[in-house]
C-alpha cells in the first residue's frame, strides 16, 4: 500500500491502476443498477 | 376575493412563507409515502446513498475536530475515525457521480427542474473544495506535499491572494465550518427541490402512457 501506483499509458491518456479499477467498479454498478430488478413488495400498486 | 377578505391576508413575511409553503410544500409533498411506478429502479438509489455517506462525513468529521491531529494520526481510535471520514468521503463521492451519471442520461432538467440540477453542480464543484482542504488540512507529510505543489496552481490564477493552502489555519476553518455548511444547506435545498417538483418522468413516459 505504501508504494506508488502503477501508472497505465495510451499515447496521451495515462491513468494509475487503482483509479483504473474504481471506474471499472464505479461504471459495472451503474450498469447493474439499471439491469438488477428493484424489489417491490407483494401486491403494491405504486403508480399515482 | 373581496377587499375586505384581501384586507385579513396576513401580510408579514412568515405569512407569506407559511402560504408559499402550503401552495408549494404540503406535507403529503413533503413526505411522500407513494413514488410513481418508474420510481422503482437501483438508479433512484444513489442520490439517497450520497446523503448518507454525507452523514457518515459529518459525524466522523465531527468526532475529529473535536480531538485534534495528535489523536487522528497516533491513536488506534483516531487513525480509525481518520480512515472512516476518509472512506466515507471516497463513497461519497462515487455515490455522487453515479447519482449524476443517472441524472444526465434520463436527462432530468426537464420540465422546470433546471435549478434543481444546477444546485446539484454546485455542491459537486464545492465539494471538490471541501475535499481538497481536508487533504491540505491533515497536518502529515502527505498534506504539506500537497499543500506545496498546489500553491504554484492555486497562484497562477491569482486565488493565492486570498486562498493560501500553506495556511493551515485557513484551509482547516473552511474544511471544518464554512463549506461544509454550504455542502449541507445546499443538499438540504436540492431535496426540496426535488420534494417541490418531484422525480422527473421518464423521456418516453408520454409515448407509452
Amino acid at each position: 500500500m505504501d508504494a506508488p501506483a502503477r501508472i497505465l499509458q495510451w499515447g496521451f491518456i495515462q491513468i494509475s491502476v487503482p483509479n483504473l479499477i474504481v471506474i471499472g467498479l464505479m461504471i459495472a454498478i451503474f450498469v447493474l443498477a439499471l439491469v438488477v430488478p428493484f424489489p417491490r413488495h407483494h401486491g403494491e400498486d405504486t403508480d399515482r | 376575493m373581496s377587499a375586505r377578505a384581501d384586507a385579513n391576508v396576513d401580510r408579514s413575511w412568515t405569512g407569506a412563507l407559511a402560504r408559499w409553503t402550503d401552495r408549494k410544500l404540503p406535507a403529503d409533498r413533503l413526505f411522500p409515502d407513494r413514488q410513481p411506478a418508474y420510481v422503482g429502479s437501483w438508479v433512484y438509489v444513489f442520490g439517497v446513498c450520497t446523503i448518507a455517506a454525507l452523514m457518515i462525513v459529518v459525524a466522523s468529521g465531527v468526532i475529529l475536530s473535536f480531538f485534534g491531529p495528535q489523536w487522528w494520526h497516533v491513536s488506534p481510535q483516531g487513525r480509525f475515525f481518520n480512515s472512516l471520514h476518509f472512506w466515507s468521503v471516497q463513497l461519497f463521492f462515487a455515490f455522487m457521480v453515479l447519482h449524476l451519471w443517472g441524472q444526465y442520461f434520463m436527462a432530468s432538467w426537464r420540465d422546470g427542474r433546471a435549478p434543481t440540477w444546477m444546485v446539484g453542480v454546485t455542491i459537486f464543484a464545492i465539494s471538490i473544495v471541501t475535499a481538497f482542504t481536508g487533504y491540505v488540512a491533515q497536518q502529515n507529510l502527505d498534506s504539506q506535499w500537497i499543500a506545496l505543489n498546489a500553491k504554484d496552481a492555486i497562484n497562477s490564477t491569482g486565488a493565492g491572494a486570498f486562498f493560501n493552502v500553506l495556511n493551515f489555519g485557513q484551509m482547516y476553518g473552511l474544511h471544518v465550518m464554512m463549506l461544509p455548511i454550504f455542502v449541507i444547506t445546499l443538499v438540504a435545498v436540492h431535496v426540496l427541490m426535488v420534494r417541490i417538483k418531484g422525480v422527473v418522468k421518464p423521456i418516453d413516459f408520454e409515448e407509452t402512457h
